[in-house]
């Protein structure tokens, strides 16, 4: 008797409360992201104008690429904006995505302490760089999240043919950027990082720009639209509302001067309708 | 130093001015753990009393099972929560991840154990003999219960206490069920944590002073509940 008691109970509540199971749910759109585009507060300015502009409520899951293409995968978001070109391509060629689109980009930084033990300001070469951190063993702080800085801090790693496994000075943290650029700064690391999470946070950290300019450290953020024939729960019209709202004119327009007032320079580079090989030149 | 009296300054400046988002966030975080905090003493209560007066093989483990709940890690259970809440998931028809629901659901299975496994403490430490002797005063079953509720009133409301104060500071389930979402599943946890992680150190201080106060002014209540003189 106790558990119907209970769960009449339960309901009330929840009715009362005012929260009911799957309030608004057609309006609504999941949109799974890397870090990078929260912490640098990019969407805190275009998401209420897309809200206001379409009536659709976005749900924002800022986790690594690495995971917001996973939800994808499951079905879990309906439209992502990611930094992980490969991975995105692995996810289209699957079948998992449709109407993958270029949104902008910034760029990667190599960072680290002023003190730059392992002398690597001002090179042009970033695998250069990374390869004297390794021969300096100096201390290099690593997402190790799968995130789109992850894969692109490993990209470099094998292309300069070092191995970061299990050596003392390489250290995983397993964070977003901001965090992980915390850590950094705290315990003196160099790490990689995208501009827009280092500019928003500079004013907290002890760490200078050591390596930038490297054609390898573009940092190009896409928009996907989840394949609704691999799973027919997701918000077609929604991701697809979206995906074009973040390649309209006024909002790449918004995307160029973000950021300006704050910091001096614009955060992102908006790039819509631009072909990816040709972004850096 | 510096930063926790930018903190401070910056706490005290969000009430004051009445700051719409941080006032959002704060009720956000006291109708959902309170939400979440009255199913379980409703859940715990009930259950922890029923075994604590009842004999049955087995009981030693249930009771254990209970005491190892109460220490739930909050993350595990947002794991778990989210897995049958996703859209192909067993739950997925009831559609609720990333809502305020969702999150007194998670919150609701951290705080059962912890009232159940008190309240079954609670009441096995009255003397067995009083539960005969309220019999024996012609009391019926249902009167003895609510007698002895009475009687454990007071590590009964350190339970309310400890149920509430697990879930109103935890984060690991709130942020991966409600998903931190801006003016609709972000509580003061979630927000620190994004704060600090934007490096707005200040906001995050600021944010968990406010945290801190309200715990405070609620077990101030409870406590004031708690510590009245007993009636005779």
């Amino acid at each position: 008797m106790t558990p119907i008691l209970l769960s009449f109970g339960i309901f009330t509540l929840l009715f009362f409360s005012g929260i009911t199971p799957g309030d608004a749910q057609p309006k609504t759109i999941i949109l799974a992201t890397t870090t990078s585009t929260q912490d640098s507060g990019l969407l805190d300015v275009l998401l209420p104008i897309f809200e206001k502009k379409t009536g659709y409520f976005v749900k924002t899951i800022a986790v690594g690429s690495g995971q917001a293409m996973a939800m994808g995968q499951k079905g879990e978001a309906d439209v992502l904006l990611v930094h992980s070109p490969d991975a995105e391509k692995k996810f289209m060629a699957e079948g998992y995505g449709i109407n993958r689109r270029l949104v902008m980009h910034n760029d990667f930084i190599v960072v680290g302490p002023a003190e730059d033990p392992a002398k690597i300001k001002g090179l042009k070469s970033s695998q250069e760089a990374f390869k004297r951190v390794a021969s300096a063993k100096a201390l290099f702080v690593s997402r190790g999240d799968n995130s789109g800085t992850d894969a692109k801090e490993k990209t470099i790693w094998k292309a300069s043919g070092i191995k970061t496994e299990g050596e003392k000075w390489y250290q995983q943290t397993g964070l977003g950027m901001g965090q992980t650029l915390n850590v950094a700064a705290e315990k003196k690391g160099y790490t990689l990082a995208d501009r827009g999470t280092y500019l928003a946070m500079k004013k907290n950290l002890n760490l200078d720009i050591l390596v930038e300019g490297d054609a390898i450290l573009l940092n190009i953020y896409h928009v996907i639209e989840v394949n609704p024939a691999k799973w027919p729960k997701v918000n077609t019209g929604g991701a697809k509302a979206f995906s074009d709202f973040m390649v309209f004119r006024e909002t790449q327009d918004i995307i160029k001067t973000f950021g300006v007032d704050k910091f001096g320079s614009p955060l992102f580079f908006p790039d819509a309708g631009k072909k990816e090989d040709d972004l850096g030149k | 130093m510096e930063l926790i009296f930018e903190g401070i300054k910056k706490a005290f400046w969000l009430v004051v001015t009445f700051d719409p988002e941080v006032i959002g966030i704060t009720l956000l975080s006291l109708e959902v753990s309170g939400i979440a905090t009255l199913i379980s003493l409703l859940i715990g209560i009930s259950t922890g009393v029923a075994i604590a007066l009842s004999r049955f093989p087995g009981k030693k483990i249930v009771v254990s099972l209970i005491n190892t709940g109460m220490g739930l890690p909050p993350v595990v259970v947002g794991l778990f929560v989210t897995i049958f809440l996703w859209r192909n998931g067993p739950l997925g028809f009831l559609e609720i991840l990333y809502t305020p629901t969702a999150m007194i659901f998670a919150q609701a299975v951290i705080a059962t154990p912890i009232v159940m496994g008190i309240t079954l403490a609670a009441i096995q430490q009255l003397p067995p003999k009083l539960r005969l002797q309220i019999l024996a005063l012609g009391a019926t079953r249902l009167q003895m219960v609510w007698i002895l509720i009475k009687e454990a009133r007071l590590p009964l409301l350190a339970a309310v206490m400890a149920g509430f104060g697990g879930v109103i500071s935890e984060v690991g389930a709130s942020i991966m069920v409600g998903g931190n979402i801006k003016g609709y599943s972000r509580v003061l946890t979630t927000a620190t944590v994004m704060e600090t992680s934007r490096g707005n150190f200040d906001i995050a201080i600021a944010l968990g002073i406010i945290l801190l106060l309200m715990a405070y002014l609620i077990n101030l209540v409870l406590t004031h509940i708690q510590q009245r003189e007993r009636p005779r």
